[in-house]
């Protein structure tokens, strides 16, 4: 009778235990979200002030159309960047090629050039009167080129700027996938190619999904190469909603269709990847390393091709104006501070955004159902939004209600944590799908309160994909402009704001410095974060 | 262990980042009277020098945010009464209309603006005119010959410009150029020029910046700007670059003369630093900047003009008040109709 009812006691305890648990875990997620609904308290309040003007254009046919071009763009970009990243991926964690790391470092890098700089490049390279072009004609006369413009051009351009969300994404699934089962399909007698897609590529799915669903909303919100590449998409109409007629009523209607938007393509992206729980028990072992043989060619070429076409050319080109600039007498100017900022907030921004991330993705993948992976959509909702709206709704609540915080580093922080958290949540969540819960269990069996399991058992296992998440918004971070400029402390000029300062102006010598600068310090952390991914084998808990 | 050096060197040198952005913001805390904030829609490469100026001759400590006018000027609206700013440097008079009709500045005293043409400024008084860009059309010198060039910016809807033309619909300084259109030719002559452009498959650009490289690259032959951009280009590439500027000198809306201006924000708590600097902006010295520096037209009398430039005086520019182009509303109408905007 006495141990019954012991035993209903610690039942009862247990479950009060896991519910607070999990309290926590629920208390944390629904603050993010709350933050990130400041923009569309913001957008709701001011989009049914517009007026009719706004909705008649709203309500006419070309607006289908504008949404219309603006996913076909999203979704042929995702499209091309899997091509691209899937493998690129592989070739970098599963081959035996040479200079995996340096290649793992320099991949990624396009990411961190702003859109509209390299859209810029490509039609100074490739414009039908462009530096390629004039090469042609001393060569062979060609008077002019076809006009890469219009969709191809932006369909280029983004691809080759953001391939890197499913490259990383990608690839950290690699690093921590379980190689046992590669194994198992090898010793059975499939060849490489036959393991990749029997056994390899499955497992990739949720990265695959996570990176192609970044890469879709970052297309959606881009208006920078859009702009400079002349393709209308709807998110151009609101940026020039905004810019020429101050109308922030209408802007903020057109705002909100792209937030319905948005909402249909997350909604679409779940039904398509109905998720399971792809995890398996890990292994130790290094991965089995696949022999390229006569393969070591195309792939070393495949390769170059894309680091020349996303990297090297622009990079080429800045290093053409800075050294024409220079020769012209032009002054570098200071970079010194910029550089700081620069870092400061990228810093800050995505180890914010990471622990904010951290909450929504554990319970999207450990208590999963319609509440969490319902929350975990929400923190896509900024993520499609141009910069300047999320800035603009701060504005209005830090100026109008928040005085202290406005203008401040942590305003700014606040404000990378809404445009870039999903970046942190689909990173921490695709590789959490491959931790299995019994290795947690196995730590609460032992004793270990949840917060240290957290810290001693499944950072641990989850590390390539949080560093990833980390990097990826570090990247962002630092090539972010809007949000920059509006919300960051009076007198902070970061690197991205330099090259905005300078190429609006046309002092583009004085533009190339920071935004090699940019490329070289992004590739830092990338090469620190290879450094540590690459020999996970130690970073296990002992 | 080397990795647990390179952590602690990176903390070390993190922890330092940080400690002095910490240091720099007690600073900036340190308040008193000689304080200055301005929301500067003009770039920090064109106006950073001469702010600085300001600063070393008066003393006031002078806080800078840079971003572009329009969104400079939404930030202003959403801020309203809580705005920290004292100063708004507009790159165009519409940034400054936007801000005065929600009924955010403050007249400016008469003998600040006497210094200009009446043109040139607010009849309210609410904002100056601080240096002046003259619309032009560039041309490319191995495509175009001058004397070709049409006598005024109607002669551009002939079938013999068709796909020669550059232009920038979503630029604040063609949309004023547009209005003034409105103004002098009504809305129907407008709406007819508009669509004899459109006729000619005007190739689209973001800006003046890339018009200019356009011409010169050739893939345009023609392109309405503002006059400045060309400058700086001859002064980067040198007389190799292949675009100059044609100053239309019809009299019509094509020979407008805009302005970057200024206006002081009611709500700003430094009101006399305001005005010095204003004031500041207007005296001889940084007219001469701007006209040297930047190639614009200083707009008070007695600053020589950068010799690049044909004198102000010397042209037929019209004369509206630039005040009269602040109904963007129908402007924009006007261009989406032509299909010129989505």
């Amino acid at each position: 009778m006495n141990m019954v009812a012991l035993r209903n006691t610690s039942h009862k305890l247990i479950t009060f235990l896991g519910i607070t648990r999990s309290f926590w875990l629920w208390f944390a997620a629904l603050l993010v979200v709350v933050g990130l609904l400041l923009p569309l308290v913001y957008l709701g309040m001011r989009g049914f002030s517009a007026d009719e003007q706004v909705w008649a254009w709203l309500l006419r046919a070309q607006t289908l159309e504008l949404i219309g071009r603006s996913l076909g763009l999203a979704g042929a970009v995702s499209l091309a960047s899997i091509v691209l990243s899937v493998p690129l991926a592989w070739l970098v964690t599963r081959s035996d090629l040479a200079g995996k790391r340096f290649w793992s470092t320099v991949l990624p890098l396009p990411l961190v050039i702003p859109s509209y700089v390299g859209a810029y490049l490509y039609l100074s390279a490739f414009g039908s009167r462009g530096l390629l072009q004039s090469v042609l004609e001393g060569l062979f006369g060609v008077q002019r080129l076809p006009d890469i413009s219009g969709f191809w051009g932006s369909f280029l351009v983004l691809t080759l700027m953001s391939y890197p969300y499913i490259f990383l994404t990608v690839r950290a699934a690699l690093l921590r996938s379980d190689r046992s089962v590669e194994e198992a399909a090898r010793s059975l007698g499939n060849t490489p190619w036959q393991t990749f897609w029997r056994a390899v590529f499955p497992l990739l799915r949720p990265a695959i999904a996570a990176g192609s669903l970044l890469t879709g909303l970052y297309v959606l919100r881009d208006f920078g190469a859009v702009s400079i590449l002349r393709y209308t998409t709807f998110t151009r109409a609101i940026y020039i909603q905004y810019q020429s007629s101050f109308d922030r009523a209408g802007a903020a209607l057109l705002a909100l269709v792209l937030v319905a938007v948005t909402i249909g393509v997350l909604y679409f992206e779940l039904r398509l990847n109905n998720r399971q729980n792809l995890s398996s028990p890990q292994t130790h072992k290094p991965p089995p390393l696949v022999r390229l043989g006569r393969w070591r060619i195309p792939a070393t070429l495949f390769i170059l091709m894309v680091l020349l076409l996303a990297l090297v050319l622009p990079a080429g080109m800045l290093g053409y104006w800075l050294v024409r600039g220079l020769a012209a007498g032009e002054q570098v100017g200071d970079w010194v501070r910029p550089l700081i900022n620069s870092l400061l907030a990228a810093g800050f921004g995505s180890v914010a955004s990471l622990l904010a991330a951290l909450p929504l993705a554990i319970l999207a993948v450990r208590h999963p159902g319609r509440a969490s992976s319902l929350l975990e959509r929400f923190s896509y909702i900024g993520f499609a939004l141009p910069g300047v709206v999320i800035a603009l709704a701060l504005v209005f609540f830090g100026a109008n209600f928040m005085p202290w915080a406005y203008q401040t580093l942590a305003m700014l922080v606040f404000a990378y944590v809404i445009l870039f958290l999903p970046q942190g949540v689909g990173s921490v969540r695709a590789s959490l799908l491959q931790v299995h819960k019994n290795v947690e269990e196995a730590g609460h069996s032992l004793g270990a309160g949840p917060l240290r399991v957290f810290i001693r058992v499944t950072l641990p296992l989850v590390w390539p994909g949080v560093a990833s998440g980390m990097a990826l918004i570090f990247l962002t971070v630092m090539k972010e402009l809007p949000a920059t400029l509006i919300l960051s402390p009076t007198g902070f000029p970061t690197l991205a704001t330099q090259i905005w300062s300078a190429v609006s102006e046309a002092f583009f010598a004085r533009a190339a410095f920071p935004a090699l600068l940019i490329i070289l310090i992004s590739s830092l952390p990338l090469a620190v974060f290879n450094l540590y991914s690459t020999k996970r084998g130690s970073s296990y808990p002992q | 262990m080397s990795r647990f050096k390179t952590s602690m060197l990176l903390l070390t040198i993190f922890a330092l980042l940080v400690s002095a952005c910490a240091g720099q913001a007690v600073v900036s805390q340190a308040e008193d009277a000689g304080k200055l904030v301005i929301y500067s829609g003009r770039s920090e490469s064109l106006v950073a020098p001469i702010i600085e100026q300001f600063s070393q001759v008066t003393g006031v400590e002078v806080e800078v945010r840079y971003g572009n006018t329009a969104e400079m000027a939404a930030t202003l609206l959403e801020e309203g009464t809580n705005s920290p700013a004292d100063i708004f440097f507009a790159q165009d008079p519409s940034g400054l209309g936007a801000i005065s009709a929600a009924g955010l500045l403050s007249p400016l005293p008469e003998e600040t603006l006497n210094k200009v043409e009446s043109r040139f400024r607010s009849s309210q008084r609410f904002w100056v005119g601080i240096s002046g860009r003259a619309r032009v059309v560039v041309y490319n010198i191995d495509r175009v010959e001058p004397d070709d060039l049409p006598a005024d910016i109607r002669g551009f809807t002939d079938p013999q410009w068709q796909g020669r033309i550059g232009w920038a619909p979503t630029n604040g300084s063609f949309q004023a150029m547009v209005t003034a259109m409105r103004q002098v030719w009504g809305e129907e002559d407008t709406h007819a020029w508009l669509e004899g452009i459109q006729a000619n498959q005007p190739v689209v650009y973001e800006n003046n910046t890339t018009i200019v490289a356009a011409a010169a690259s050739g893939e345009i032959d023609i392109g309405f700007v503002n006059h400045y951009y060309l400058y700086r280009f001859l002064a980067e590439e040198g007389e190799e670059f292949k675009a100059r500027n044609q100053f239309i000198q019809s009299g019509g809306p094509e020979s407008l003369v805009l302005v970057a201006g200024i206006g002081r924000l009611a709500t700003g708590k430094n009101e006399n630093n305001a005005i010095r600097f204003i004031n500041f902006m207007l005296s001889p010295v940084a007219q001469q900047y701007f006209a040297s520096q930047t190639y614009e037209y200083p707009l008070v009398d007695g600053v020589q003009t950068a010799r690049e430039l044909p004198p102000l005086e010397d042209l037929s520019t019209i004369d509206i008040s630039l005040e009269r182009l602040s109904d963007l509303r129908g402007t924009l109408d006007l261009l989406r109709d032509s299909g010129a905007l989505p």
